[in-house]
């Protein structure tokens, strides 16, 4: 098997405090995990917020270096990756989709901007025929075309248009992996699951793996392969979807698991009644 | 462009005041161009003449018509003004957007001559380039120093309004559009500085006029070529204010007062106008 | 006409603490002449009963939190009252939000209080969690100052916190400490009636339930009535009596929160349940096509027909009215053929 991207004892510490009582703040501890590049798969990280998820994330964008261990991509580590040229070039085959799609896009700028200028850069397309070309074909992955995107201000559209506008920019490139931070966080409910049935037709039909960080387990459940739950910086358990968001062996994970509402009055009720008894 | 100001004069009624009055006000001074003397020339008519039909303004000790040289003082002075807030926001807006996307050294080596400026006295700086200067000190060398000199407060406030689009998803959602670092700078990050280079705009104008006025009054510029501060000078010189020659001060001050409130009403009016919020209301967001 | 049936009904039971008529209210904009015109909330129309929790679901921009702001009497400019009333019933005295304003003031916190999103924005970062109480709740409350001490430390012991958190900067606390002193806040002066928006949004998963079960148990113990807003449908199947949906600034469903969830009788609240993922379950979800509608610009007649599968000519036309039916109301020309489809 070759690797796609492999995270090898991967630690990222922060100073926090003032002079006085500074401290270190362990963010992530020991994560390791491999994604394979010919199976491309959603591979999803569970947390709430401060289990370093978020932190994991930005290490395997680049965005911050490892205290130590290493995140490899296609063999290169990514901490290495120093010139504008190479940053470029792992660029191309790593994209982000960013939490909030109101926030991912510029209010006073058109979304096209994104589109063209990620067109021009990574596919060196200088002619505006090739570009237009190119940002349409993704737009199409998405059940979008350029035609109703051209021109527009971020507010017009949906956060859930806006959401597929951005996977569509992230597609431009032709990368391998895309990471997703809280992709569908601020989506409403109505449009959240187009964003997830997306993640799993871009899995299956352009072979792209995804990393899809999240603390909802009910999304998480319904579109990964494989997971890894994170608390306080460390994995508190790993494996398939199945096994272990249904049926989760380790303390912490179990905790999360049944603080899980269903969408069901009968069965949501009833815990609830049940923690007003034990108070 | 033209669209934009029948809208302002339309629906905002500050900017149709400051617009009508900054406007008679330029046009006046650029009425000193078809002046009937030149400028410096003195003696010329009968000094301490009150306002009256002939001369509205009333004449100086100096044999000078009041009106003639209020035209051309304004005219000079505010060449000056913009020419020092030009200039300084320029170097403002550069150095503040650089060192607060850039972050690290370039944050550091930029502010670290930001600070040193704000801690130099602006008054003795000046005197001394004047003294270095000597017969070669012109206006356009006097601007340029208090270029050099205005823009380290700015600077700062650009700075900060930088540094917390930085962190904000759009501009990394940008870097990894490919954009280069020009691109999110002027595309993605000026819009949201604009108010603020507006804004300070004004005040370096007010302190810039001020500081003309404070040196030419001091006498330390070209006293010969009309200005606010030089009008102030030669008044004072005669002693006008004790002779009573009231008329001599009291036009170059009520058209300055004038001319700031147009152009503070011009200011805040375009600003409430570029402002993202106002912008993003009127497109519908 | 609908009004009439309300009164009809709530003329049989008991007097509705909350009762709220033809509301609307419009964020009305003029910028450099460019006029427009938000219709945020529309024509709405309800009633909360005594001891009764009520949901309203709805998606972002939908009105759902300009319907409480305005419910609450806590709109600024440019949003605005444009017609209807909202009167509240305190102990069999009627007080009108919109036209007894002095009142109103008076009743505040008393009668009247809110749990906020953040909670960050009701406690003081600088100031201990005791001056928060004092400012919000001492007043109102005719005690001295050791009673009213002593009640607070007792109030704070029931909802499950040391008093000793009232020596405490609200930084020093968790999240889900914080939200339970918001909520020790505004039913220490034991309210009638509480407004509140997202109350469960910025908490962590763990500690949802908890808040969720203190906010149920405070009610019940007081038997007060709650309203609150959220988009998160789990929480409304976990508290709500009843629930009602918004979409584009109108009621479009309301009932009892087990019928809704089971026989949701409006096409958009039948998607709206259909799409929520449940662990256990991966078959496949099909998401709301179309895009949601611009409140300055809505669509005409039925709101939700550009993107309602079961919309007829008629519905571009002819705006539904909100009609009883079965055991809630609905407003949609095919309501009998939803549970069909």
């Amino acid at each position: 098997m070759t690797a796609l991207l492999e995270l090898q004892d991967v630690n990222k510490d922060y100073r926090v405090g003032g002079f006085l009582d500074r401290s270190t703040l362990h963010a992530v501890k020991h994560v390791s995990f491999t994604l394979d590049a010919e199976k491309p798969e959603i591979f999803t990280v569970v947390g709430e917020s401060g289990s370093g998820k978020t932190t994991t994330a930005r290490m395997i964008l680049g965005n911050e270096v490892p205290t130590s261990g290493t995140l490899r991509f296609m063999g290169k580590d990514i901490a290495q990756i120093r010139t504008r040229q190479e940053r470029l070039e792992f660029m191309a085959r790593v994209q982000p989709i960013f939490q909030n799609p109101f926030e991912a896009f510029n209010p006073l700028t058109t979304l096209d901007y994104y589109l063209f200028s990620t067109a021009k850069r990574f596919l060196g397309l200088k002619d505006k025929v090739a570009v237009d070309a190119a940002t349409d074909k993704a737009l199409q992955h998405v059940g979008l075309s350029l035609a109703e995107v051209r021109g527009r201000y971020s507010h017009e559209l949906s956060g859930g248009q806006l959401q597929r506008i951005a996977v569509a920019r992230a597609l431009i490139p032709g990368p391998k992996l895309i990471v997703a931070d809280e992709p569908v966080s601020m989506v409403d409910a109505s449009l959240r699951m187009s964003i997830v049935n997306l993640f799993r037709e871009l899995r299956d039909t352009l072979g792209v793996s995804i990393i899809y960080i999240t603390h909802d387990l009910s999304t998480a459940y319904y579109i990964s392969d494989r997971v890894i739950i994170m608390h306080k910086g460390d994995v508190v358990e790993a494996g398939r979807a199945e096994e272990v968001l249904g049926n989760p062996s380790h303390e912490y994970s179990r905790a999360l698991r049944s603080a899980v509402l269903p969408p069901d009055p009968v069965v949501a009720s009833a815990i609830i009644r049940e923690k007003l008894r034990a108070v | 462009m033209f669209k934009i100001l029948r809208d302002l004069l339309r629906y905002n009624i500050e900017f149709t005041i400051g617009f009508i009055l900054t406007l008679a006000i330029f046009l006046f001074a650029l009425a000193h161009f078809w002046a009937p003397m030149p400028d410096t020339a003195i003696y010329l008519l009968p000094p301490d003449m009150p306002p009256s039909a002939e001369y509205w303004f009333g004449t100086t000790s100096r044999g000078q018509d009041v009106l003639w040289q209020m035209s051309s003082a304004i005219w000079n002075t505010m060449l000056f003004g913009l020419s020092v807030t030009i200039l300084s926001r320029l170097f403002a807006v550069a150095v503040g957007m650089i060192s607060g996307y850039l972050g690290g050294k370039w944050d550091e080596f930029l502010m670290t001559i930001n600070d040193t400026m704000i801690a130099l006295p602006n008054i003795p700086i000046l005197l001394l380039v004047y003294f270095v200067m000597r017969d070669q000190m012109s206006w356009p060398v006097l601007a340029l120093t208090a270029a050099l000199l205005g823009w380290n407060y700015d600077a700062r406030l650009i700075r900060s309004v930088t540094l917390s689009l930085r962190n904000r998803e759009f501009t990394r959602h940008a870097v990894f559009a490919g954009m280069s670092v020009p691109q999110i700078l002027v595309r993605q990050h000026l819009p949201y500085v604009m108010p603020v280079i507006f804004f300070t705009a004004m005040n370096n104008l007010i302190w810039a006029i001020g500081l003309e006025v404070t040196l030419s009054v001091l006498g330390f510029s070209d006293i010969n070529r009309p200005t606010i501060g030089g009008m102030i000078y030669w008044a004072n010189q005669h002693q006008a204010i004790i002779a009573g020659i009231w008329w001599w001060i009291a036009f170059p001050i009520i058209a300055v007062v004038l001319l700031f409130l147009g152009l503070f009403l011009l200011a805040i009016s375009v600003n409430e106008y570029i402002d993202p919020r106002s912008r993003l209301s009127r497109m519908g967001a | 006409m609908l009004a009439a049936v309300e009164n009809k009904s709530a003329s049989v039971e008991a007097k509705p603490v909350l009762r709220v008529e033809g509301l609307k209210a419009y964020y009305q904009m003029n910028y450099f002449g460019v006029r427009r015109e938000v219709r945020a909330v529309d024509d709405v129309s309800l009633t909360i009963k005594r001891n009764e929790i009520y949901g309203i679901a709805g998606e972002s921009s939908s009105g759902k939190s300009s319907l409480i702001k305005t419910i609450a009497g806590a709109i600024t400019p440019p949003l605005r009252v444009v017609e209807g009333s909202v009167k509240f019933d305190f102990g069999g005295k009627e007080l009108d939000v919109y036209a007894q304003r002095p009142a109103m003031k008076a009743a505040r916190w008393k009668h009247l209080s809110y749990v906020m999103q953040g909670s960050m924005n009701v406690l003081n970062p600088v100031r201990k969690v005791k001056h928060a109480f004092h400012d919000f709740a001492f007043k109102h409350m005719g005690l001295s100052e050791g009673e009213f001490r002593a009640r607070v430390e007792s109030h704070l012991q029931r909802i499950g916190l040391d008093p000793r958190v009232l020596e405490s900067y609200p930084h020093q606390l968790s999240g889900g400490m914080r939200q339970r002193l918001t909520i020790g806040l505004a039913t220490v002066c034991e309210p009638e009636f509480i407004i509140a928006d997202e109350p469960t949004t910025a908490l962590d998963v763990l500690v949802q339930q908890d808040v969720l079960a203190l906010i149920k148990g405070v009610q019940q113990r007081m038997g007060s009535s709650i309203i609150f807003v959220t988009h998160d449908m789990t929480v409304h199947a976990a508290i709500a009596d009843r629930i009602g949906i918004v979409y584009a600034g109108r009621l479009v469903e309301e009932g009892p929160t087990l019928d809704v969830f089971q026989r949701p009788q409006h096409p958009y609240t039948a998607h709206l349940i259909a799409s929520l993922p449940r662990i256990g379950d991966t078959r496949k979800r099909v998401a709301l096509g179309g895009k949601p509608p611009n409140l300055a610009d809505p669509p005409s007649g039925c709101r939700f027909h550009p993107r309602c599968p079961l919309a007829v000519d008629k519905c571009k036309s002819e705006n539904p009215a909100l009609l009883p039916r079965n055991s809630g109301r609905v407003a949609c020309w095919r309501a009998g053929e939803v549970e069909a489809a």
